[in-house]
This record gives C-alpha cells, sequence and structure tokens, in this order.
C-alpha cells in the first residue's frame, strides 16, 4: 500500500475517533478510557505478522513478549469494561430504595 | 478446498474482514456514549477485534502458530484473572498496567522489525523506517511511563511528586537523544546499537515524565499515556503496512487526546504545565494541612449531621479521591438509600477530574449500585447549589476550593470548581486539618455555612447513617 493511502486513512481515522468521543458524557469517560485501551492491544496483530519470518531465539521470544502483552491489553481492556458498565444501572423509580446493597466485592 | 484455502487467505478477503472489524470499533465506541448501550457497544469492539485477529491469522506467511498459541495463552493467563479480580478502587492502577503492556508490545515490535531488515543488511526505506523508529520510542516512553504511573497508583511509589534538580532540562536532552538517534538513522546509519539508545532513552524519558507528576494531575497523564499508546500503535501499522493497526491505533490516538483535552480543560491548565509536574501532588485531594495558623473551624459530630441531613429537602454529595481511598462508596449509597426513605432528594455531583483518573467516581458509585441518572456533571449540578439545603463533601477538596473563584494569586486560580459553598449547609468530612501534603488551603473550610466531620470518611459516613436510622 502506498504511503499516501495510507496517510489518508491515518487522518480519517482520526477524524472519526475525535468525533465519535467527543459526545461521551464524564459519567463514562473511565469505561471509554478502559475500551480504547482495549482496542490499541490491536498491536497484537503487529507480532503475528512478524513472527512467521522472525529468525533467532532473541527475535521471536522478543515477539512472543509482545504477542502475550498485546493479548493482556486486548483481553483484559475489555473483560474489565465489561465489568465496569454491568454496574452502570438506571433505578426505575428513583425514590423506591429499599433493596440491600448487594456486596459488589471482587470476587 | 483449495479453492476455499486461496479464498480464505486472499488479501482483499482478509481487507474485508478488516473493514468489518473497523465498522464495529466505531460502532461500538459509538454506543458507549450512552450507560444504556455502552456495554454492548464494548461487547462489538470486543467482536470486532476478534474478526481482526483471525484474519490477521489467515495471511499465508504468517506462522509459527506454536509460538502465536504460546504467547496469546500466556496473555489469557495473566490478563483474564487480572481484570475478573481487580477491585474497583484499584481501576485506575489497571488501566494504566494494561496501556503499559499495549506500549511495551509496540516498543518491542519496532525494534524486532528493524532487526529484521537489519538482517537483510540494510535500513527499511524511510517510509517504513520513519514509523519504526517514531514508534519504538512513543512506544517505550508510554510502556516506562504507564508502569510509573501504575507504581504511584498502586503506592508502591510515593504519589508526591518525585523531582530532581535540573529535571526539565534533562528531559529534553533525553528527547533529543532519542530523537537524535534516530535521525542518525533514518539519515542510512545502520546501527542495532543506536536503536536500543532509542529505546534506553526513551525509557529513562517515560519514567522521569511521570514520576513528578502527582495525584490529582493522574487523570491528565493516564489519559495521555493513553492516547500515545494509541499513536505508537497507529505508526507501527504505517510501518508494516497494515490498516487495521493503523486505524484501530489512530481511533484510540484521537480520542485519547480528546479525554487529555477535556481533563486538562476541567483544571484550567495547559497540557505543558501539568507535564512540567510538580503543583499536582501538592494540591492532592487527601489533605489540605493548614500550617499550624490558627483560623477557626467548627467541627461538627456525627449526629449533628445527622439531623441536617434527614431534614433537609436537597442534599448533594460532592465525592473525591478521599471516599476512594477509604472506599466509603458503600455506606455512601446505604445513607442516600437512608435518606430517600425520609423523602430527601440526593444527588451527586461529580468534578471532571475528581479522582484518579476520568469519570473515577462514576464506577465507584456505579458499583454502589448508585442509579447513573444521580450523577450529575458540573454544569448541570453547579447552578443547584443555591437550593440545595446540605452539601456534603467527601474527601474532595480541590475541586470545591472556592479560591479558585475568587483569589486570583491562588494556584488554581480559574479552575471550574463545583460551588458547594453557595448551598445552605457545607459538611465536610476530612481525615484532619494536618495531615497530608501541605496543600493549597481551602477557605471552605473557614466560611460561616461550613462544618467539618473529622475522621476516616467510611466510619464518619457509617456514624452518620446509624444517627440517621435512630432518628
Amino acid at each position: 500500500m502506498d504511503l499516501l493511502t495510507e496517510l489518508t486513512i491515518l487522518v480519517l481515522a482520526a477524524f472519526v475517533g475525535f468525533e465519535v468521543i467527543s459526545k461521551v458524557p464524564n459519567t463514562l469517560h473511565t469505561p471509554l478510557m478502559s475500551a480504547t485501551n482495549a482496542i490499541h492491544g490491536i498491536v497484537l496483530l503487529g507480532g503475528l505478522l512478524l513472527i512467521g519470518e522472525a529468525t533467532g531465539f532473541l527475535d521471536e521470544l522478543l515477539l512472543v513478549i509482545a504477542i502475550a502483552f498485546g493479548t493482556i491489553n486486548i483481553v483484559g481492556g475489555f473483560l474489565v469494561t465489561d465489568r465496569m458498565l454491568e454496574m452502570f444501572k438506571r433505578r426505575p423509580e428513583p425514590r423506591k430504595a429499599a433493596e440491600e446493597p448487594p456486596a459488589r466485592e471482587a470476587a | 478446498m483449495t479453492f476455499t484455502a486461496s479464498f480464505l487467505t486472499d488479501p482483499d478477503f482478509i481487507r474485508v474482514l478488516y473493514l468489518a472489524a473497523f465498522a464495529l470499533f466505531i460502532l461500538g465506541l459509538h454506543q458507549l456514549n450512552h450507560p444504556r448501550t455502552a456495554r454492548r457497544g464494548n461487547m462489538l469492539a470486543a467482536v470486532g477485534m476478534a474478526i481482526a485477529v483471525v484474519a490477521t491469522l489467515l495471511y499465508p506467511f504468517v506462522g509459527d502458530y506454536l509460538l502465536i498459541a504460546l504467547g496469546i495463552a500466556i496473555g489469557t493467563a495473566v490478563g483474564v484473572p487480572a481484570a475478573r479480580s481487580v477491585k474497583m478502587t484499584a481501576m485506575p492502577q489497571m488501566v494504566a498496567l494494561f496501556n503499559g503492556v499495549g506500549g511495551g508490545a509496540v516498543a518491542l515490535i519496532s525494534f524486532v522489525e528493524y532487526r529484521e531488515s537489519l538482517s537483510f543488511g540494510f535500513n527499511p526505506e524511510l517510509e517504513t523506517l520513519i514509523p519504526i523508529l517514531f514508534a519504538a520510542i512513543i512506544g517505550s516512553i508510554s510502556f516506562w511511563g504507564s508502569n510509573i504511573a501504575f507504581g504511584k497508583l498502586q503506592e508502591i511509589l510515593p504519589g508526591r511528586p518525585i523531582q530532581l534538580p535540573g529535571q526539565r532540562f534533562l528531559n529534553l536532552a533525553l528527547l533529543a537523544v532519542a530523537i537524535g538517534c534516530a535521525v542518525i538513522i533514518a539519515a542510512g546509519t545502520e546501527s542495532e546499537l543506536l536503536f536500543i539508545v532509542i529505546l534506553l532513552s526513551a525509557a529513562v524519558l517515560g519514567n522521569m515524565f511521570v514520576l513528578p507528576i502527582g495525584g490529582a494531575d493522574m487523570p491528565v497523564v493516564i489519559s495521555l499515556l493513553n492516547a500515545f499508546t494509541g499513536l505508537s500503535a497507529a505508526a507501527a501499522g504505517m510501518a508494516l503496512d497494515n490498516v487495521a493497526l493503523i486505524v484501530g491505533g489512530m481511533l484510540v490516538g484521537a480520542s485519547g487526546s480528546i479525554l487529555t483535552r477535556q481533563m486538562a480543560e476541567a483544571m484550567n491548565r495547559s497540557i505543558v504545565n501539568i507535564l512540567a509536574g510538580g503543583f499536582g501532588g501538592v494540591s492532592v485531594a487527601a489533605g489540605a494541612g493548614d500550617d499550624g495558623e490558627a483560623k477557626p473551624v467548627r467541627s461538627t459530630d456525627a449526629s449533628d449531621v445527622a439531623i441536617q441531613l434527614a431534614y433537609a429537602s436537597k442534599v448533594v454529595v460532592a465525592p473525591g479521591y478521599g471516599m476512594a481511598v477509604a472506599q466509603a462508596q458503600h455506606t455512601v449509597r446505604e445513607l442516600a438509600d437512608e435518606l430517600e426513605k425520609r423523602g430527601v432528594r440526593v444527588d451527586y455531583a461529580i468534578h471532571p477530574v475528581a479522582g484518579r483518573m476520568p469519570g473515577h467516581m462514576n464506577v465507584l458509585l456505579a458499583e454502589a449500585d448508585v442509579p447513573y441518572d444521580h450523577l450529575k456533571e458540573m454544569d448541570e449540578i453547579n447552578p443547584e447549589f443555591p437550593q440545595t439545603d446540605v452539601a456534603l463533601v467527601i474527601g474532595a477538596n480541590d475541586v470545591t476550593n472556592p479560591a479558585a473563584r475568587e483569589q486570583a494569586d491562588s494556584p488554581i486560580y480559574g479552575m471550574p470548581i463545583l460551588d458547594v459553598d453557595k448551598a445552605g449547609q457545607v459538611i465536610v468530612l476530612k481525615r484532619s486539618m494536618n495531615t497530608g501534603f501541605a496543600g493549597i488551603d481551602n477557605p471552605l473550610f473557614y466560611n460561616e455555612n461550613t462544618a467539618l466531620l473529622f475522621g476516616d470518611a467510611k466510619e464518619s459516613v457509617g456514624s452518620v447513617l446509624a444517627e440517621v436510622k435512630e432518628l
């Protein structure tokens, strides 16, 4: 792919990013950050692309670490975001509030 | 059979899958705009990621599946339990850690990519080389910076700013070394050693740039590091000619930049000013010791607070980092429930930079089952304070400091704050007047309509709750 095509994609992606994010309310800033955090784990693909042609122990070792890092980033990021978002609830009738708070301390 | 194989491994087919992944990323991010759809949005993005990974595995030259499986297995074994077991109060450091590993992956990948081209005996072309160098520098800064941020938030490292003499000069020098070596390589020198120097100087720079940034400035730093990792991933995509990396990385780079700007604006400070460090840690929300100078403050007790709250018609809770430290969110909610049973309307005033990461308070209160429609953003709640009977400030300091409005010489002058002082009665829950860092004095504490309830936030709220139940 030529450089200009790549730059075009880069710039358009930046604008989409700005557009989509600028409307997110404060309430959701943490989950938003942790979800985008998971998305940059996409760097895992870089490890996948390189490892087939890597030669030598050092390169392979570094790439396995990179793949592991990328996986932690993706899997951990999406899971933790889901755990957070699961908690965001709306009470149907704000005045009716009697149930015991479920002890949601992490397992 | 051959037909399917060739069809599946056709680069165009893979690109189509990537396209589907992008659509899912963007839809997912879009749905994160609202709490009702946010969870589905996150899942859509995760599905998009799965598609992107599977598509990449289809490339015929991708191999060594055993090593790939090994890396993914290790990553899953570490990531899943960590994400499952982390406590909501520890979320800022978890986000920092996940961000760090992403940056680390970028740095490693750029290093291997450079070594691979050197093994053919020459530097890659500039259009590949420049992104590699950029990814190496930013990725390495992001990895080390995030680790330091993690250390600070986890309290392995002291949260207060650590500054060396001439630190700014040193940082600039490190940056100059990294960029200088990058320019030398780009100018045609083939040297693995120089590349390692780049990685190392960026690593030290990453450490140095986060170390002096303290407590209250953490939300800015975390979102900035997030943006960095995204940008470096996009650069790695340019180097590897991979659209998925470019788009995914850039979406994060853009969103992280926006969030960073919003955080900085909420503090009325420029990003450069925050990165220069020093101020943030001093202003840490946990304590604002007055240096022994005897200005009268009115302290109160739990039963008094209970009476004021129970007979109010509108109460606004302004939480800060102190609530997170004391893990008081569940008790706070119980108190609010008890008050609501008595017909008191309880809302929460959330300052954009309360806590240690963007939206920190919202997550904690959501964990305690506080419905999100009771969490009011600053602009929404400020006009309501004059009609509020009692403002209950729990472990928040700077974000309620009227000096930001009134004293032009105050370091936080101009920062938008929660106007709690305009409520009929202000009750501030604090550990004590003189623990913590010697911070900026808060005139709120000396106001006539302010009373202070000293003690651990969780215990204080607990005893107020007990008193309210007795009424």
